[in-house]
């Protein structure tokens, strides 16, 4: 199909080219193939230590994620809970902020002297695990709960009818209905935290890494790219593993949007549920408490100071432009990141929707949908060091170029939008359409009739998810050649590498409009009630 | 695939590129024209608007900035370059990292004109020819001297201090591995105690309890006592130009100082990059950057001492002073054993 050539074309150019640049430089040397490097990398037990420390961190993260996520699941997407679009918010929000902000946030808390210092978990593998699941709880609780609220509770009424007790109608009916919405949503986090890389690197000192902080350290510093693709190959051998493992599970999770579950309040026999809700919910706004108490003090003096300067053109001489300005930046750079990604995405969706009627489409779809996916989960230090390298020729000569920053921002929200579209637009029957033709409508109008009343709801929703996600994206805008008109992740990176109060002061402060910032959008998003979004 | 499903992909892919445009993202791409500078540099990169704006108009060049990580990032990306390089000048490569640039053949040879000759002392060894110092500073143990006057304890003075157990778990670091600072220190020990004696070093000071953090800004700003985020630690290691920064709201001391007999001397230069289609460009940005008005910028917004010899704030004259013996390596023996001594450094503090 010529429509999926698009988005093909535009992986092909902005990830695998890159990949493939950095590839070839670690394992070419003077023009010839050059492996050796694959014995020596991987017969290092430094090198092996990391790789078991990454399938530790991420399997033990995965699996607490999912173990709190799943009665997140069940709270906000069964019970009718007072304020739960706000809940939902929250709940949502760790996966769109910086991972600067959130390694600060918590160090200032964990830290000998910080108010949770008696712990002793500062640079401890404890923290790191923390640190992951603070990030990746929000999906388990998206995708579990979406497929959740589309299950058809009628099974469970009669097995309850029939005297089965609470427990035993969850293990025999519900769970086995949930299991691939947690098998594939526990997989994508697995994904997420072994290529983790800002929360790893701050949260846990040097004691402990992953691949992905390997390779940068190797990239970045030691320039041995040898060892660096080495370990990128490895990684990709992995994720696609992963990938192709979550597809076979996938199949099951596609939320059914047309069942109307009624929402009810709440048992009172619940209140273990609600309490892991409240515990997760302390979780995720502490570190956000003690971002918004920093920003309020400068100096050990309470004060509104930081949030003032933000606006000041002279506030702070590191600074080239006032951090609204930045914010300007961020929302401009943002929004251009989801114009690209839900343009793709809804090319992508049409081909994964369409294709998926006959045997042979279905299985080029899981291919199509895998390629997709790999953004994910590929070092996104490899990436941004092959732009470098790789998209140096005009017409593609876009290292310095200020488009790349929203086009690496929409290769990582694209799959987002593709998950949150492909449902919707399967739902539809082709026969629709095909009236609509017959009665006389040209295709483009039978599309905007049937297709488009469908789907306004699950793409405005999609394209604010990326638009948060774009927001705070940092990791891919991090390795790229950043211009004068720097992002607001970017100028809270610098402000925190500053000495002075001031600074510090402002840093935090822009992280709360940030946080704020990306609050509001997902609460917009709640409001529009698509399920699916977010969701893998 | 019908003719009309790739209209309307067509139409789709359009529309797209429209509003990009119209949302105001501005390309960079073309701009490698002769009357644009390209300058790389690293992280902290800061100047006055004025100034640039005054540099434009006189020399009727327009200049961009591209950021690209600390000090040795960007060693590596120029390097990773080389056959198109992104710009036209380069400045923050320092003398920990400068030898790498230098043997990579990525700098063209050229020296400010308006070098001063306390500016050429600090040329880096078997490079004088091809970059110009601009600024430079001592990345040292700082000291909260607040809180070492309340718990009655003398500050350490010397780098043997750290590995006393009278100072257990009060030092907080950024690595070596992740930070310019950091490897900073690191060359400091081995200038102090030897290429065979610095393992050894590290084991006492790690066994005495020091911490490392990632990268500066951790370890100054939540674990350093003296810091914004009143840490635990009272003494961390940053720069000399540090405790000017302490001084409390309406008073005129600071409240840290420098250890400066525990200091690594760190210089950064400009230079032309090889391959560049504006090498006169380059010259003339560097020229600037080497002049008095630049040069006297440099302490407020980089946080650097200026290499010209120029005129330093009155904080600064007054409490950050500089080593009068910095530590030092000789760079070019940084640039043979710097990646050894990085793994060897990691292996002693992995513990």
């Amino acid at each position: 199909m010529a429509i999926a050539a698009i988005p093909i074309a535009f992986l092909a150019v902005f990830f695998l080219l890159p990949i493939g640049g950095m590839l070839q430089r670690g394992f070419f040397t003077d023009g010839a193939l050059d492996l050796s490097a694959f014995g020596d990398t991987l017969s290092s037990p430094r090198i092996l230590r990391l790789i078991w420390l990454t399938v530790a961190q991420a399997a033990v993260a995965s699996v607490l994620s999912v173990l709190l996520g799943v009665p997140v699941a069940y709270c906000l997407y069964r019970l009718r809970l007072p304020g739960s679009g706000l809940l939902r918010a929250i709940v949502a929000m760790p996966f769109v902020l910086p991972t600067v902000v959130v390694g600060v946030a918590f160090r200032s808390l964990l830290n000998e002297a910080g108010p949770l210092g008696f712990l002793g978990l500062d640079g401890t593998w404890i923290a790191i695990i923390l640190g992951l699941i603070f990030f990746n709880i929000s999906l388990v609780a998206r995708t579990v709960g979406s497929s959740w609220q589309g299950l058809d509770s009628r099974a469970e009424e009669s097995a309850a009818a029939l005297g089965a007790s609470p427990m035993t109608v969850f293990r025999t009916i519900t769970l086995p209905a949930l299991r691939p919405a947690i098998v594939s949503s526990a997989s994508v986090v697995f994904l997420f935290c072994s290529t983790a890389f800002g929360v790893v690197l701050t949260m846990g000192g040097l004691q402990y890494g992953t691949i992905e902080t390997e390779i940068y350290l190797q990239t970045a510093h030691f320039l041995d790219l040898k060892t660096a693709a080495v370990l990128s190959v490895l990684q990709l051998v992995v994720v696609l593993g992963l990938l192709a493992f979550i597809g076979r599970w996938r199949r099951g999770v596609a939320p059914n949007p047309t069942v109307r579950v009624v929402r009810r309040r709440p048992r009172r026999s619940e209140w273990p549920v609600l309490t892991v809700l409240v515990i997760v919910l302390a979780f995720l706004l502490t570190p956000i408490l003690a971002l918004v108490v920093r920003s309020l003090q400068r100096g050990g003096q309470w004060t509104l100071q930081n949030y003032v300067a933000l606006a000041d053109e002279d506030s702070n001489p590191a600074l080239l432009a006032p951090v609204t300005q930045a914010l300007r930046a961020s929302l401009i750079i943002a929004a251009n990141a989801t114009v690209i990604a839900v343009l793709l995405g809804v090319l992508v969706a049409f081909v994964l929707s369409r294709a998926s009627a006959t045997r042979g489409g279905r299985r080029a779809t899981k291919v199509f949908d895998a390629v997709f996916m790999l953004p994910l989960g590929v070092s996104s230090v490899t990436v941004g060091y092959g732009f470098y390298i790789t998209l140096n020729n005009p017409p593609l000569d876009l290292r310095t170029s200020s488009v790349l920053i929203p086009i690496a921002q929409a290769t990582v929200a694209l799959p987002l939008v593709v998950r949150t579209l492909t449902p919707a637009l399967q739902q539809i029957d082709d026969r629709l359409r095909q009236a609509a033709m017959m009665l006389g409508a040209p295709y483009y109008r039978a599309l905007m009739t049937v297709d488009v009343a469908v789907i306004w709801r699950p793409l405005l929703a999609a394209a604010g998810f990326a638009m948060a996600v774009s927001m705070g994206e940092f990791g891919a805008t991090a390795f790229l050649a950043r211009s004068d008109n720097p992002t607001l992740p970017v100028v809270i990176f610098r402000l925190i590498s500053r000495p002075d109060a001031e600074s510090f002061g402002m840093a935090m402060a822009a992280s709360v409009v940030l946080t704020v910032v990306t609050v509001v959008i997902m609460g917009l998003v709640e409001r529009l009630r698509v399920s699916t979004v977010g969701t893998f | 695939m019908s003719k009309q499903r790739a209209a309307v992909a067509g139409l789709v892919v359009i529309a797209g590129a429209a509003s990009l445009t119209a949302c105001g993202v501005d390309s960079g791409a073309g701009d490698d024209d002769s009357k644009t500078i390209t300058v790389m540099s690293h992280d902290s990169w800061g100047a006055p608007d004025e100034l640039i704006e005054q540099f434009e108009e006189e020399s009727g060049y327009t200049v961009k900035v591209q950021t690209a990580g600390d000090a040795g990032e960007v060693a590596n990306k120029l390097i990773l370059t080389a056959d198109s390089p992104t710009a036209d000048v380069i400045y923050g490569i320092d003398n920990t990292y400068g030898m790498r640039v230098v043997n990579a053949n990525v700098i063209e040879p050229y020296v400010a004109s308006t070098a001063t000759d306390e500016a050429k002392e600090l040329a880096l060894p078997g490079a004088e020819d091809q970059l110009t110092a601009i600024d430079y500073g001592d990345v040292c143990l700082n000291v909260d001297d607040a809180w070492f006057a309340e718990h009655d304890i003398d500050p350490p003075t010397s780098l043997d201090d750290l590995i006393d157990p009278k100072y257990k778990d009060l030092f907080v670091t950024p690595a070596a591995s992740t930070s310019s600072p950091g490897l900073a220190f690191l060359l400091a020990t081995i200038a102090q105690y030897g290429e065979d004696g610095w393992q050894d070093y590290w084991t006492k000071l790690m066994d005495n309890g020091a911490k490392l953090t990632s990268g500066w800004s951790d370890a100054y700003s939540v674990d350093f006592s003296g810091g914004e985020g009143k840490g635990a630690r009272p003494i961390v290691l940053s720069y000399a130009s540090s405790p000017p920064f302490t001084i409390p709201e309406g008073e005129s001391e600071p409240t840290t100082s420098a250890v400066l007999n525990t200091c690594f001397r760190q210089i950064e230069y400009a230079g032309v990059i090889a391959g560049t289609d504006n090498a006169e460009g380059a010259e003339a940005f560097i020229d600037f950057l080497a002049d008095t008005p630049f040069q006297e910028s440099i302490p407020d917004t980089m946080f650097m001492y200026p290499a010209s010899g120029a005129a330093l704030p009155e904080l600064w004259a007054e409490h950050a002073p500089l080593a009068t013996d910095p530590l030092s390596v000789d760079p070019k023996e940084i640039e043979a054993n710097r990646d050894t001594w990085l793994k060897e450094w990691a292996d002693v503090t992995a513990g």
